[in-house]
């Protein structure tokens, strides 16, 4: 028995090391905490003076700036700690006078070769450092009238098979539906069929100027307020999926008030940046393209997202929206092109079917439709203010030939590149919005947890694993070392991994991450008294060091591999932070079991290997010792 | 070939006492869970948000020391946009004197401290969490059950899901006796225990497969008995090495991370308990047996395995 590992396989445990150690690396730079200056208009721009100033400033105030630095148009001054960072915002503000914006901001300190490989650190999370702070609002208005939308043209379908003659019947002002008939019978039909099938409406029979007889509809306080409920849980749903697909970013996304939501990201370096993160407020649309005899009352024009310029008639008639998407992926097709395959969910496949299938060869065009409020500046009773618009962007992102009858898989092509591709199939996947949605307030939030707290969380962790490590140690003597070389690894690996997620450390996260490293000393554990047993039943070194590797192994793949069935599972069905504990607990297995297995054996066998030995170092009384 | 030694430890002589215990345990923590419920945290069940401006920039501890002074319980306070301005979140449910009477406590030590806002904030985790993640948790119990029966023998499926619920359920229970906070964060604990707690289960199920199969000798209280005894050694260093991690945790951790710890080392102490006094226990009840092992024709796909499983043939060429 010589324990020796063949060549290439140190060299791809030696890799995958290195590999991990760089992804781990970009940790050890952490962010500084910096201020950053923009100008109040977008054509002010922030020079060597204005920062200049900004510095001096600061230094009067005796606030240390370990950086200051310009990057057109914006400039950006590190301090040492988050405290400076709080008291020097106002001095630069004043300073610098109204013509210039300073917001406490994050700048990474990554070194350039890492990020050009696409390292990044992780984030910490809200608990630790804060975030930006999203206040967004619902436009009930428009949920309540999409809905009503829905009833009227559900209702109008309804009388035309019951043969009732009616007029109207669209949805008017006040949120209220009005059908006018020629007599009272029709309209005592009407009637009863509404109050029978819809008992969420208020009935008003009336008579107009014109001696007509009309009923008015209006919903129920009860159901409008369900309505509105139902529109704001789809979504917080919605943008939780967003936010939080893989569920490690750990964000906060909360309901606040009657119509609002609230949304906080962690370590987000720039609003405009979590903005995107947030994803558009959009929603999606599938329409056919108008034929060219079809009147002008039941078409509308749209210009492109890419190509202001160019137009396309379409359809008024909507086949599906984005809320009927159940799944979408990005791809690439036979040539390489991106492409985003769609699957939709039965009604929408229904749908799609029923609207393509006496429509192949005409184009189909999907409609992207974003919801932004913009700051435009109004003369108002003679004086200029800045007035909040809300404003509605329609345009289409695709318009393509219908093949084939498309059913409930399908797939976009035509698209510019990978990242248009992958945006489309996030939002797309993300779900729509029940009601579109405007951000109203944006602003940095500080640590929910007080430095004491922080302070003393990261120290147990410290100490904690120390104490791992120091208790590895005592055991098992020299193969406690090497178990401890095996801990440090799988630590290290764990951290390269959740980098590579982005993912968000809370202090329960982290001392998760360190649990998860005391729980990792299992294989080795198992391994080392399985080679303690084999020793005291008279076995020789060598021997006893493979029987104990392939003995415990069995034991380490049923324990680990149960483990790893019941964290996949809670990954597919759970949500949020479940789902992102899954995560980690997946990856620390994987971890462990390699460095468990694998790196200890490689250690050990350089150490032991190929030479005759006549007593292992590994704690304990010994048969042979 | 090994003996039924000496030395072996005489676990399952308590059996009936320790059934009793447990069952005892799980019975009264859901009663306890019925009707004291559990404490729910923040996170879970939202509560009031609102925005004070101070004049004068404040220093958060003194903020959050004023309101724990003034008897509120489990509140965020966070700066909010600029260093003046402080948000407090906390569980109480949104009243409009709630506000302004905090507003008051602010005021009391002399700050100038305006209140801007104050609005009912709804729970951070959403209905899908409970529904999917609990319909998520009963799946996973269930392929469990399936690929333990499968690998071992049904048997031991069941005596490796059982075991998990049980010390959930007394988790939740002391939680629900001791209203302890049940937050976000207890969650992830609860999810880790139960991670190690199958660990332990399977460690120990491996080892009396590996006897019932080596050993010509011995009822199967004996060879279970003899598993766990040979397994102790391990059991206690890896609790040992847990236990370390979650006392500096719980000593040193403070607030933040305190009934994260609590839970975990409540649970990794029923967790080591219920893999030797529940799992074997039920494997005894259930009447395990050699021929559940050995004898091919008798039992299904674990019988057919080779006597003493080997590890596969990449890791012997190490």
């Amino acid at each position: 028995m010589l324990n020796k590992f063949p060549l290439w396989k140190n060299i791809v445990i030696l890799v995958a090391v290195v590999i991990g150690f760089i992804y781990a690396l970009p940790n050890l730079y952490p962010d500084d905490y910096a201020i950053q200056i923009t100008g109040a208009r977008s054509s002010t721009q922030v020079d060597q003076a204005t920062l200049d100033k900004a510095v001096d400033a600061l230094n009067q105030e005796g606030i240390a700036v370990k950086e200051a630095t310009l990057n057109p148009p914006n400039g950006l001054i590190r301090v040492n700690t988050a405290e400076a960072q709080l008291s020097a915002r106002p001095v630069i503000q004043e300073a610098l006078g109204r013509e210039y914006l300073a917001a406490l901001n994050m700048a990474p300190t990554t070194p350039d070769w890492l990020r050009s490989i696409g390292a990044g650190p992780m984030k910490l999370g809200l608990d630790l450092r804060g975030g930006v702070h999203f206040l967004l609002e619902v436009d009930m208005d428009s949920a309540l009238q999409k809905r009503l939308e829905v009833y009227s043209s559900e209702i109008k379908r309804q009388l035309r098979e019951e043969h009732i003659r009616y007029r109207g019947g669209d949805v008017g002002d006040g949120n209220t539906i009005q059908l006018v008939f020629r007599d009272d019978a029709s309209q005592d039909q009407a009637f009863e069929l509404i109050r029978d099938q819809y008992n969420e409406f208020l009935l008003d029979k009336t008579t107009d100027d014109n001696g007509q007889q009309v009923l008015s509809l209006q919903l129920s306080e009860k159901k409008v307020k369900e309505i509105q409920d139902y529109a704001l849980k789809q979504n917080l749903t919605t943008i939780r999926n967003r936010v939080n697909e893989l569920g490690v970013a750990e964000p906060l996304v909360q309901r606040q008030g009657r119509d609002r939501i609230v949304v906080e990201l962690p370590g987000v370096q720039d609003t405009a940046q979590a903005k995107r993160v947030l994803g558009a407020t959009a929603n999606l649309e599938f329409r056919l393209e108008a034929r060219q005899d079809a009147p002008s009352s039941s078409t509308e024009v749209y210009p492109f997202r890419d190509d202001p310029e160019r137009t396309a008639r379409l359809e008024r008639e909507i086949i599906v929206t984005g809320e009927n998407v159940a799944n979408a992926q990005q791809a690439f097709d036979q040539n390489g092109q991106p492409q985003v395959n769609i699957t939709l969910d039965s009604t929408g496949g229904d749908r799609m079917t029923r609207a393509t299938r006496d429509a192949i060869k005409r184009r189909m065009a999907v409609l992207f439709i974003q919801y932004r409020t913009e700051t435009v500046k109004k003369r108002v009773d003679g004086k200029v203010q800045e007035v909040e618009e809300r404003k509605v962007n329609r345009s289409i992102i695709s318009l393509a030939t219908i093949q084939s009858t498309l059913g409930s898989s399908f797939r976009i092509t035509g698209l510019d590149s990978t990242a248009e591709a992958g945006e489309l199939a996030l939002l797309l996947r993300a779900g729509s919005l029940a009601a579109p949605m405007y951000f109203v307030q944006e602003r940095t939030i500080g640590p929910s947890l007080g430095q004491k707290n922080i302070d003393s969380g990261v120290m147990s962790v410290t100490v904690g694993f120390a104490l791992v490590l120091l208790y590895m140690l005592l055991y098992y003597r020299f193969f406690g070392l090497v178990a401890n070389v095996a801990l440090a690894v799988n630590l290290m690996l764990l951290v390269a991994c959740m980098s590579i997620l982005s993912a968000t450390l809370t202090l329960p996260g982290i001392a998760g991450i360190v649990l998860t490293v005391g729980m990792a000393v299992d294989a080795n554990v198992l391994i080392f008294e399985r080679i303690k047993e084999e020793l005291r039943l008279g076995v020789p070194p060598q021997s006893a060091i493979n029987a104990g590797f392939s003995r415990a192994f069995v034991s380490i793949f049923d324990a680990n591999i149960t483990t790893l069935l019941v964290a996949v599972i809670l990954f597919a069905m759970g949500s949020g932070p479940v789902k992102g504990f899954a995560v980690t607990l997946c990856i620390g297995i994987l971890t462990s079991m390699f460095t468990g297995l694998l790196v200890s054996r490689a250690i050990i066998n350089l150490i032991y290997g190929g030479r005759k030995v006549e007593k292992l170092a590994i704690g304990g009384k010994l048969a042979n010792g | 070939m090994a003996k039924l030694t000496e030395n072996t430890i005489n676990f399952m002589g308590v059996r009936r006492l320790a059934s009793f215990g447990s069952l005892t345990a799980v019975i009264l923590s859901i009663i306890i869970l019925a009707i004291n419920g559990l404490n729910l945290g923040l996170d879970f069940t939202g509560g009031t948000s609102i925005e004070f401006a101070y004049e004068k920039a404040p220093s958060l501890d003194e903020v959050r020391q004023t309101l724990d002074d003034a008897g509120y319980k489990e509140f965020v306070v966070q700066n909010f946009g600029d260093e003046k301005s402080v948000l407090v979140r906390l569980r109480q449910d949104f009243d409009d004197k709630l506000a302004e009477n905090m507003a008051d406590d602010l005021r009391a030590n002399g700050a100038k401290v305006d209140m801007v806002r104050a609005e009912f904030v709804g729970s951070q985790v959403g209905d899908e969490l409970k529904e999917s993640s609990g319909l998520g948790m009963l799946l996973a119990l269930f392929v469990v059950l399936v690929y333990v029966g499968m690998r071992f023998q049904f048997k031991f499926g069941v005596a490796s899901v059982l075991p998990l619920a049980h010390d959930v359920i007394v988790v939740l229970g002391v939680f629900s006796l001791f209203q302890w906070t049940f937050d976000l964060s207890v969650l992830a604990a609860l999810l880790a225990v139960i991670g190690y707690s199958l660990n332990d289960t399977i460690i120990v199920a491996d080892r009396i497969r590996e006897n019932f199969r080596k050993l010509r000798t011995g009822n199967s209280e004996e060879i279970i008995n003899h598993s766990i005894t040979e397994t102790m050694s391990r059991t206690l260093n890896t609790s040992g090495t847990t236990l370390v991690v979650l006392l500096a945790l719980f000593l040193l951790g403070g607030e933040a991370i305190h009934n994260f710890s609590i839970a975990l080392l409540i649970g990794i102490l029923v967790g080591t308990y219920s893999s030797i006094y529940v799992a074997a226990n039920l494997l005894i009840m259930m009447g395990v047996s050699r021929e559940d092992l050995v004898v091919p024709a008798k039992e299904g796909a674990a019988g057919q395995q080779a006597e003493e499983e080997e590890p596969p043939e990449w890791l012997n060429r190490m």
